[in-house]
């Protein structure tokens, strides 16, 4: 809501000297919070000048500009910018006379840009200031010509300010206005507001034009809702006003444009003008109707089945049966509380006006707004409710205006129907607001407080009844007037008090692990990025499903990039991004690790919930089951991609290029950080290398993979050709994984160590070789790690020659070394007898 | 090596003579090896003199035997003594030559870095643990029961459509990319015992265009505390105390008033700290307030016998105002530089 000063000083008392920053200062204080502040962004000398003579000089390149004598000061004085009381001044619009009163912006002033005028040479001669067009001086967007100020009905002295006279001084506040409090949509509601902040007096501008009588000779108006949303009535208010012979084409006033301008809203023509500003002014939405265009009385209705409809702005519209019409003998002529139509509009030619001040339930109104996508002034502020008792004075005022300004006579009555249900009284136990906002507020204040926001109060036993204002709708209970309290008073009074919490029980198992895993992982040298998670339809099918069997996605309605409307299956789609960010940044060697939901729904299954339950009562186990039954699964991975060199080449150090061997150290460093044994066995993925992929599992069950990605994929993703790749259930590895581990006492014997070289199979896992002679070694055997993998001479073709480092020990004396070798070779001899392996000598 | 000799004086001077000088001319522990050898050895001259001791006469024998063990005692000595000299100057040499240049040194170890986000959330999840509070979560894809209707959002309330919401297609399945993390209030409520101090740290989802300011994927921690008497002034409290431990001793907070539909009386939480980059000045950081009797009676709270509080904040300012950052996008490209200049730490 934006807000002129000038108009907010009529109905409170603005100190001399307030700034709009001052304002912002008070109503932040009530919860209004500040946004922005309005001006028109001029700086003088801008003066009214007279046309005193012009010539027409044709130009070379087309135009016909007029060589102008304008007077800017009375005869005999000096001009504002200190030159002569008649300025030679170039101008190239045609659309005016000589003697005409025009606005001229003089040297030394600057326009909104910024726009500096100066005296400067144009078309052979010195033009000394220009003369202003409406834009240029940001009334209005007519730009065919200057501003004539006989077309604001405006004849002003030569010489006099034209920023004061047309109200160009003013500036206007921008207030964020929560969806509670509609009645802050209006200076009205405002003033009342910076009268709480400030306690400066408050006039109400609803009491300057007093509700005309009800006349039953007034315009017929019959409301008739047959369909009444959640049993509320659609049109609880109607008032009517009948203004006629009012003269269309009179200019509105130029304080008037300015003040709908600062306000956020274009001036559009005399009688439309006066209802927008009636409008900010009370919150109360106008429309006007042309009522020689009405063919009847009105009839308030739900729009019929199918029934068709073209609002003011030129769109027909198919209703819907919870829309609210406004219809006469032909059918709909509004849409109630939303927007207008075109057949009954005001225009230039109207003579007699019907104008109308309705009060319409917020639901409806939200509902149709939305199904039509008409989010109007009128539909934001019935949304948020709209003061029901304001409607007849609403209509007088509008009356008052355009007989004031347009000359018009308002019929002696008006037509009110009012089937709004009076208020009920909010029982306010002694002590509640202290209760809840933690200060001893005494009776008296929480009196005064709800006495000065308009509350009806009355002591009862235990404590208040309050009957809250009309313009608050959104006070409906007692929680409501504690805030009010406590907002009036100030939220400064609020002392600072730390409860203190029963003991908790730190962070899960859960919650830890996945700390000390991208901990780990980041001491390991991996980076942490955090990716979105939208992705492609492509996106999900390669990365999503390792053997490329349809997989389901969930997709997003309303996505901002139609690109990327999926959510992702995989954490690998998004670090492909950031890698391909990092090297298009000239960053080559890079660890990326991602931990982040991915979104798992299962194919041929539908999610969510066609109804739901209600807010305010806690649903049945059942419904609470069937809730959570329709969200998809959408656990944990962690991601990890490294690409380039892992060491780099440096002084004595030939570079390390990355491979599976460092997405296999990313699942090492998880089994670290987790405790868990995640095994790796030969696997397969179609977005990964065939002969470079392990798949991962915990005690079986699968958890991810990690390898190198398919070569052909890096190189559509701008990749090098080598991109190792990790992506494994984190909430499975930990799951999966026992909590607790066994301590085992550390054999202090010496010990023993032997290498063993076993030629196999090429085909057969060195993995699983390794299982065989820790198997057939038994329990001396300590340690083992494999040391070479050779193929070649002295290797037979189709075989290769493992090494591996063992290291033997028993736990109640030195092992000889012939004891190593028998364990060693019964080693070698399970490996014979699963996999052929013989011992390489 | 030469013929068996008279034991004399000048015999033994002489042959000591011989070896410290040989031994104080040995430039290695090779040399000194060798003199070693020469001057002590079997065939030394000493040792010979030494062999003689056995043909000398009786009488004679305590005097020479002094003789002779003394002179073998002082070159045992003088060796000794040279080869510690000459370890130690070998020792110094090989150090010497062992020198590198420091600024010059390959190096295996990669900079690896946490996301300052998560690091930021981390130690947000600290200090409310160490308050005793414990930390929850919730699903991103979430009903719309839970995200909106539960927390007393009104189907038609205009606070609905303010939220920017991702709708999951069709949008008839009433699931939604969570827009805050309040959802988790409520699954806090029904899953756990009263009195109940939670924090609910993750990701949330808006319609919001992606600029310097504002990202379509944020993070938010929402907080929640439910027990008997809890008032506005523990809400402060709270706050007061969480933004001191992240922010240091100097910060300050303010509560204004707001609307939240889940909360009432609500407030936004505005905090001040003298050292925001363009001067000490208030900061609008997040929402909260005392939970609305709909949102208890949603998970089945009597509002007669319990209050609570909540509030939520989210990271991405946290970090801004925090560490200075002066664009979000750059907390969402995953340039390693971004996070590199954090490390470890926030």
């Amino acid at each position: 809501m934006r807000v002129p000063l000038s108009w907010l000083a009529e109905y409170v008392e603005l100190v001399p000297g307030t700034t709009p920053e001052d304002v912002h200062a008070a109503l932040v204080k009530v919860g209004l919070e500040e946004e922005d502040v309005h001006t028109f962004d001029l700086e003088g000398p801008i003066v009214v000048g007279e046309v005193l003579e012009f010539v027409e000089e044709p130009q070379s390149n087309g135009k016909t500009i007029r060589w102008c004598q304008v007077r800017v000061a009375p005869d005999g004085e000096t001009a504002a910018d200190g030159g002569d009381a008649v300025h030679g001044i170039v101008c190239g619009a045609r659309n005016f006379f000589v003697g005409d009163k025009v606005v001229v912006t003089l040297p030394g002033a600057v326009l909104p840009g910024p726009f500096p005028i100066a005296a400067r040479k144009t078309y052979g001669h010195v033009s000394d200031g220009m003369i202003a067009s409406a834009r240029e001086l940001g009334l209005g967007e007519d730009h065919d010509g200057i501003l004539r100020l006989s077309t604001l009905g405006i004849d002003a002295p030569v010489g006099t300010d034209a920023i004061k006279l047309l109200g160009l001084d003013d500036a206007a506040i921008e207030i964020n206005v929560t969806p509670d409090r509609g009645y802050a949509f209006s200076i009205r509601g405002v003033a009342r507001e910076y009268a709480h902040a400030t306690g400066a007096r408050f006039r109400d501008p609803v009491e300057q034009a007093a509700p005309a009588d009800v006349s039953d000779d007034a315009f017929s108006v019959v409301i008739d809702d047959a369909a009444p949303i959640r049993g509320k009535i659609g049109s609880s208010v109607f008032a009517t006003r009948i203004v006629r012979d009012v003269d269309a084409s009179r200019p509105t006033p130029a304080w008037m444009i300015a003040r709908l301008k600062l306000a956020g809203i274009r001036s559009i023509s005399l009688l439309v003008d006066i209802t927008n500003y009636v409008m900010l002014e009370l919150g109360q939405p106008i429309h006007g109707y042309d009522l020689d265009q009405l063919r009847g009385g009105i009839v308030v209705r739900r729009a019929t089945p199918g029934e068709k409809f073209t609002t003011l702005d030129g769109k027909e519209r198919t209703l819907h049966v919870e829309d609210l019409v406004v219809t006469d003998d032909r059918g709909p002529i509004g849409l109630g509380g939303v927007m207008g139509g075109a057949e009954t509009e005001m225009g230039d030619e109207t003579r007699n006006v019907l104008v109308e001040a309705a009060n319409w339930d917020p639901v409806s109104i939200a509902r149709t707004a939305r199904r039509h996508k008409l989010p109007s002034e009128a539909a934001k502020r019935y949304e948020r409710g709209v003061d029901p008792e304001i409607a007849a004075a609403a209509v007088s005022r509008v009356a008052q205006l355009m007989v004031d300004l347009a000359g018009g006579t308002a019929d002696a009555g008006g037509s009110l129907i009012s089937t709004a249900p009076a208020r009920a009284a909010i029982l306010l136990p002694a002590g509640f607001v202290s209760s809840i906002i933690g200060v001893e507020y005494t009776e008296d204040e929480v009196h005064d407080a709800l006495a000065e926001i308009g509350g009806v109060i009355t002591a009862v036993d235990g404590g208040f009844s309050v009957v809250p204002p009309a313009w608050r709708p959104d006070l409906t209970g007692r929680e409501e007037l504690a805030e009010e309290v406590a907002r009036l008073i100030g939220y400064d009074r609020i002392p600072s008090v730390l409860p203190v919490a029963p003991p908790g029980r730190g962070l899960t198992r859960s919650q830890r692990l996945r700390r000390r895993t991208a901990d780990t992982l980041a001491a390991a040298g991996s980076v942490e990025v955090l990716s979105f998670p939208f992705v492609s339809d492509a996106d999900n099918a390669v990365f999503g499903s390792a053997d490329g069997a349809p997989v389901a996605s969930v997709r997003i309605a309303n996505a901002l990039d139609q690109t990327v409307p999926f959510l992702r299956r995989s954490l690998v789609p998004g670090l492909i991004g950031a890698a391909r960010r990092n090297l298009s940044r000239g960053l080559t060697d890079l660890d990326l690790f991602e931990i982040g939901t991915v979104f798992l729904p299962e194919p041929g299954r539908t999610y969510g919930s066609l109804e739901l339950p209600v807010g305010n009562e806690k649903p049945s186990d059942e419904v609470l089951a069937a809730l959570d039954a329709g969200i998809p699964p959408q656990p944990r991975h962690l991601g990890a991609l490294i690409v380039g060199d892992v060491v780099a080449k440096q002084p004595g150090q030939p570079a390390v290029p990355a491979g599976i061997a460092d997405a296999l150290d990313v699942v090492r460093q998880v089994e670290l950080a987790t405790g868990a044994r995640i095994d790796v066995a030969q696997g397969a993925h179609q977005a990964m290398h065939p002969g470079r992929t392990a798949e991962l599992r915990v005690d079986g069950t699968l958890v991810g993979f990690a390898g190198e990605l398919l070569p052909v994929l890096a190189t559509e993703a701008d990749l090098p050709r080598v991109v190792a790749v990790v992506e494994l259930d984190l909430d499975a590895v930990i799951a999966l994984t026992e909590p607790a581990l066994e301590a085992r006492t550390i054999d202090t014997m010496p010990a023993a160590t032997q290498d063993l070289s076993l030629i196999v199979p090429v085909e057969v896992a060195a993995a699983e070789v390794a299982a065989a002679i820790r198997e057939g070694a038994g329990v001396l055997l300590e340690q083992l790690s494999i040391v070479d993998d050779y193929r070649g001479q002295g290797v037979p073709a189709g075989a290769k020659s493992l090494t591996f480092a063992l290291r033997f020990r028993a736990d109640d004396r030195t092992l000889t070394a012939a004891e190593a070798s028998e364990a060693k070779l019964a080693g070698a001899a399970l490996a014979n007898d699963r996999f052929g392996a013989t011992v390489r000598e | 090596m030469s013929e068996p000799r008279e034991i004399t004086e000048s015999a033994v001077q002489t042959a000591v003579d011989a070896a410290l000088a040989a031994i104080a001319s040995a430039g290695d522990s090779a040399a000194l090896k060798q003199v070693r050898t020469e001057h002590t050895g079997d065939k030394s001259a000493l040792a010979l003199l030494n062999a003689e001791l056995r043909n000398v006469p009786n009488e004679q024998k305590a005097a020479l035997g002094k003789l002779v063990g003394g002179a073998r005692g002082r070159v045992n000595q003088a060796f000794t003594a040279r080869e510690a000299e000459i370890l130690e100057a070998e020792a110094a040499e090989q150090l010497a030559a062992e020198t590198v240049d420091v600024t010059a040194l390959a190096s295996r170890y990669r900079a690896g870095a946490r996301h300052p986000l998560s690091l930021l959330q981390d130690r947000v999840c600290d200090v409310f643990t160490g308050m005793g509070w414990e930390v929850a979560e919730g699903p991103e894809v979430e009903s719309e029961w839970f995200n909106f209707d539960a927390l007393n959002f009104d189907a038609d309330h205009p606070a609905r459509a303010m939220q920017d919401t991702f709708f999951v297609d069709p949008p008839e399945s009433h699931l939604v990319l969570r827009t805050h993390t309040s959802p988790v209030q409520i699954r806090s409520m029904l899953e756990r015992e009263l009195p109940l101090y939670v924090l609910a740290p993750g990701r949330v989802y808006r319609t919001d265009e992606f600029d310097a300011t504002h990202l379509p994927v944020f993070m938010q921690f929402e907080g929640v505390a439910v027990d008997k008497g809890l008032t506005m002034a523990h809400l402060k409290g709270t706050l007061d105390h969480f933004v001191k431990s992240i922010f240091g001793d100097e910060a300050k907070i303010r509560l204004r008033p707001s609307f939240f539909p889940f909360t009432e009386p609500s407030a936004e939480l505005d905090f001040w700290h003298p050292t925001f980059k363009g001067g000490a000045r208030w900061i609008e950081w997040g929402g909260c307030g005392m939970m609305h009797p709909n949102v208890l009676k949603a998970a089945g709270i009597d509002p007669e016998v319990y209050t609570g509080f909540a509030f939520g904040m989210g990271i991405e300012r946290g970090l801004m105002l925090r560490n200075d950052v002066q664009d979000m996008r750059e907390m969402v490209e995953g340039d390693i530089r971004f996070s590199q200049q954090f490390g470890m730490v926030v």
